[in-house]
């Protein structure tokens, strides 16, 4: 058992539980101003593949991890341009169109893969880490949490800037009055539906960056279904953090230690069946939502397409 | 161009109406309205629920869009596309319902608006408000939460955003609806003091008594179209009684060449026959939408027609669907044909004789996708003829359907229609079917002619006259004054859930019903 709490031991299950809670963590905000402005995006998962796959084929062929994030987000903002379309435009429900969009993409995804990568299974090489000075000599939490791709850090800072956008800048008035009365926004002069648009959008690029981080970064590679439900708990995320995006990274952390704790366990050999250690991240979950579900505030239109006139 | 010169264009006006017409599907919202708007008056625009001033808001702050006739601003043809634009032209609107959000700040609420990708200028903001407010002598808390301020509070924020945006004509929507009566002298006050400033209102209200208080010009809306204008100068020279009594002419009184207009014939009702239906001290707890009903009162007799008359909202859906059994009552008694009632449910009711007919056509009184047919037997589901052991006698429904199809001239396609394809005329027809059928004894009408056109007016009024002559009692309740003068025997006034008084029906019953609906004794 001396294994299990060595330093080198936990310092590879807080690495991995960051590595983990990245995707969640940019899923989560996502998520969260896709609701503050009104619309449940439950195509979240969907955009994430779409980001995974193209993220993956983008770093693939031409070997910048930057070009595979950058083209991972693009996947997510297409998925999301019709999501915006549907359900914001034309009004059409935003839980049908959301888990139709998930299906269409686990289905379009795992079929490309099959013709492009199931004969070669190629793989990305392990990623450039930035080594931060000192701090990165901490023991444990050193090698942990200060030795990571450049892109974690920045998206640990994209928490604070939501944050800042929210609480101090007009596009957060406009997001919170989008999600809680629509109506009044449209009469201040601002386009509720433009509103919305921006930021189903912004949903989109931050769930395929997401989707792109966890295939080039997580995992060096694309399989079908890679994202295994990171999106929805990303859902999770957004909902119990009552919108904050602090209380998001919190949530992503917390399921990361999860999920790391999953492979960290499996890797130290204890004799647990691994069946049992895969639902820890799930019953997290349900542990969470029974401890503060019932206090989650949603916005008061969460769902409810925008009709000018409609009382 | 012919309406322009029939018309003569004032340079004084900052907003003009000429000939606007905004048709909604089945109803005409506003039939060729002129309306002048000028600073430094407070315009009121005066009229019932349904006369149209919600769609004659709506276009001014550029929700919708007239059909015909145009907008002039600063004597220019404007047309007012969105709520921005609105804005852009100097037009603040204050809604009947409030429009801001709740989860904000008042100061975020008065930033909200400005161009997305800048900072909200928190500091401009606050020195804005403090001269605003300090002209006016109002307060407002900028950094309360908008759900902890009063409603009364709420409004002033409303008004002090339309001000802060350089607003030149004021929309107030029936503003007064939720304040208290102190909140109300306020609004008043404040509104003079705007008005001294040069800003034009226009004030909506369905309250004669505001109207006469605080108003400079009042415009009467009725049904639509707008029947009369009392300008500045006559409102000055005439004494506020006065004034109330040309505006009671104005809404109440009878159009030379009205098509509605029927000779009521004169029914004998035997004065000692016994009640068909007898209600006393009626009593229902309130809801959120409406008061609550106390001490109602009043007996039906058999052939006779007796009206309810009100504003609508004072508690008219509730005492039907008390009578009705859909609603819980809190002590009172209803007897039909002498035996009580009140303790038996719905069907029992209606088994009985005792039918309603809702308002809610669509909502409540079918189902929009069952056919035409099954519509017709939505109250005997499971009854034979038309079910057997629990199975659909097809054959049987449709032979009676097809029969009252015929009798009550239903127009419908076929008899496999869903119903929600009907008109609302042929949807009312098959409720009256419904009701009408075998047994029934006493009938409650609610708004039976709402939202029809005329023809299917005529015939529904038509059909409610047979049954009295049939020698059912006939509850008509109805928002409709014209309507309840041409059929009733009685007309009783309901006001915030009580009858404040009831008029046997003879030549003076229009001055004292129109009264009575609006708060002074008959």
């Amino acid at each position: 058992m001396t294994g299990l709490f060595s330093e080198v031991f936990l310092s590879a299950l807080l690495f991995g539980a960051v590595t983990a809670a990245i995707p969640l963590l940019l899923a989560g905000l996502g998520e969260q101003m896709s609701e503050k402005a009104g619309v449940l995006n439950i195509g979240i998962e969907g955009m994430m593949l779409a980001g995974a796959y193209l993220g993956f084929v983008g770093a693939f062929y031409s070997g910048s991890l930057w070009l595979g994030f950058f083209t991972g987000a693009a996947g997510g903002i297409a998925v999301a341009l019709v999501m915006a379309l549907l359900c914001v435009r034309i009004g059409l429900n935003q839980i049908v169109i959301g888990i139709a969009l998930t299906l269409g993409l686990e289905g379009l995804t795992a079929l490309l893969h099959h013709f492009q990568f199931s004969r070669s299974y190629p793989r990305l090489p392990a990623v450039d880490v930035t080594v931060i000075p000192l701090l990165s000599d901490i023991p444990v939490i050193g090698p942990a949490l200060f030795r990571q791709h450049l892109i974690v850090y920045l998206a640990i800072a994209l928490v604070f800037a939501m944050g800042h956008i929210y609480r101090r800048t007009q596009l957060g008035l406009n997001l919170q009055a989008a999600g809680d009365k629509p109506a009044a926004l449209d009469v201040a002069g601002i386009d509720v539906m433009r509103t919305r648009t921006i930021a189903v959008l912004t949903t989109g690029a931050l769930a395929g960056l997401g989707g792109a981080f966890l295939a080039n970064v997580g995992a060096g590679l694309f399989i079908p279904f890679i994202t295994n439900g990171a999106g929805f708990l990303g859902i999770v995320l957004a909902m119990l953090a009552r919108g904050r995006p602090v209380w998001v990274l919190f949530g992503a952390l917390l399921f990361g230690v999860c999920l790391s704790l999953t492979t960290a366990m499996q890797v130290a050999g204890i004799n647990i069946p691994t069946d049992i250690i895969q639902m820890l991240p799930f019953l997290a979950v349900m542990i969470m939502l029974v401890l503060f579900g019932r206090r989650a505030s949603l916005p008061a239109a969460l769902g409810i397409p925008y009709e000018r006139g409609a009382r | 161009m012919s309406i322009a010169s029939s018309l003569s264009v004032d340079k004084r006006d900052i907003v003009a109406l000429e000939g606007v017409t905004k048709r909604f599907p089945g109803v005409v919202a506003n039939d060729g309205v002129d309306l002048a708007i000028r600073p430094g008056e407070v315009h009121v625009l005066l009229g019932e629920n349904g006369a149209g001033k919600s769609t004659l808001i709506g276009m001014l702050s550029g929700l919708q869009q007239p059909d015909e006739g145009r907008i002039l601003v600063d004597g220019e043809p404007t047309a007012i596309t969105s709520p921005r634009h609105a804005l852009a032209l100097g037009i603040g609107t204050v809604f009947q319902h409030m429009m801001l959000v709740p989860t904000l700040t008042v100061a975020e609420n008065l930033l909200l608006g400005g161009p997305w990708w800048q900072r909200p200028k928190t500091e401009e903001l606050e020195a804005r408000v403090a001269e605003i407010t300090r002209t006016l002598g109002i307060t407002v808390r900028l950094h309360a939460k908008v759900s902890e301020l009063s409603l009364g509070e709420q409004q002033q924020v409303e008004i002090l955003r339309a001000m802060v945006r350089n607003t030149r004509l004021l929309i107030l929507d029936e503003s007064t609806s939720m304040l208290t009566p102190k909140g109300i002298e306020e609004l008043g006050a404040l509104m003079r003091r705007l008005v001294g400033q040069g800003l034009a209102i226009v004030f909506i209200t369905h309250k004669l008594k505001e109207a006469a208080a605080f108003g400079d010009r009042i415009s009467v809306l009725k049904l639509g179209r707008k029947v009369g204008e009392i300008p500045p100068e006559r409102f000055r020279a005439l004494g506020e009684q006065a004034i109330i009594s040309e505006i009671v002419e104005l809404m109440f009184g009878k159009r030379k060449d009205d098509p509605e207009a029927a000779e009521r014939p004169v029914r004998v009702i035997h004065a000692e026959a016994a009640p068909l239906l007898q209600v006393h001290d009626l009593a229902v707890a309130p809801t959120d939408e409406a008061p609550c009903l106390s001490s109602i009162s009043f007996d039906i007799r058999p052939g006779e027609i007796f009206g309810i008359a009100g504003i609508d909202g004072n508690g008219q859906k509730q005492l039907a669907e008390a009578l009705a059994g859909q609603r819980a009552t809190m002590g009172g008694s209803v007897r039909l044909e002498g035996a009580p009632i009140e303790a038996l449910s719905v069907g029992e009711r209606r088994e009985r004789g005792l039918r309603y007919l809702t308002d809610d056509r669509l909502g409540e009184g079918t189902v929009g996708t069952f056919p035409v047919s099954i519509n017709f037997f939505l109250k005997q589901v499971g009854a034979a003829p038309f079910w057997r052991k629990g199975v659909e006698q097809r054959a049987e429904i449709d032979k009676r359907a097809a029969q009252i199809v015929r009798e009550y001239d239903v127009r419908t396609p076929s008899l496999k229609t869903p119903v929600a394809r009907l008109s609302g005329g042929n949807i009312q027809k098959v409720l009256l079917a419904r009701e009408l059928a075998e047994g029934a004894k006493v009938v409650i009408f609610n708004k039976p002619t709402y939202g029809l056109d005329l023809a299917n007016t005529l015939a529904s009024r038509q059909r409610i006259r047979d049954t009295a002559a049939r020698g059912l009692a006939v509850l008509l309740i109805s928002t409709d004054l014209e309507e309840l003068l041409s059929m009733c025997d009685r007309i009783a006034v309901i006001s915030n859930g009580s009858l404040v008084g009831t008029v046997e029906n003879a030549d003076d019953a229009r001055t004292k019903v129109g009264r009575l609906m609006i708060g002074l004794a008959a």
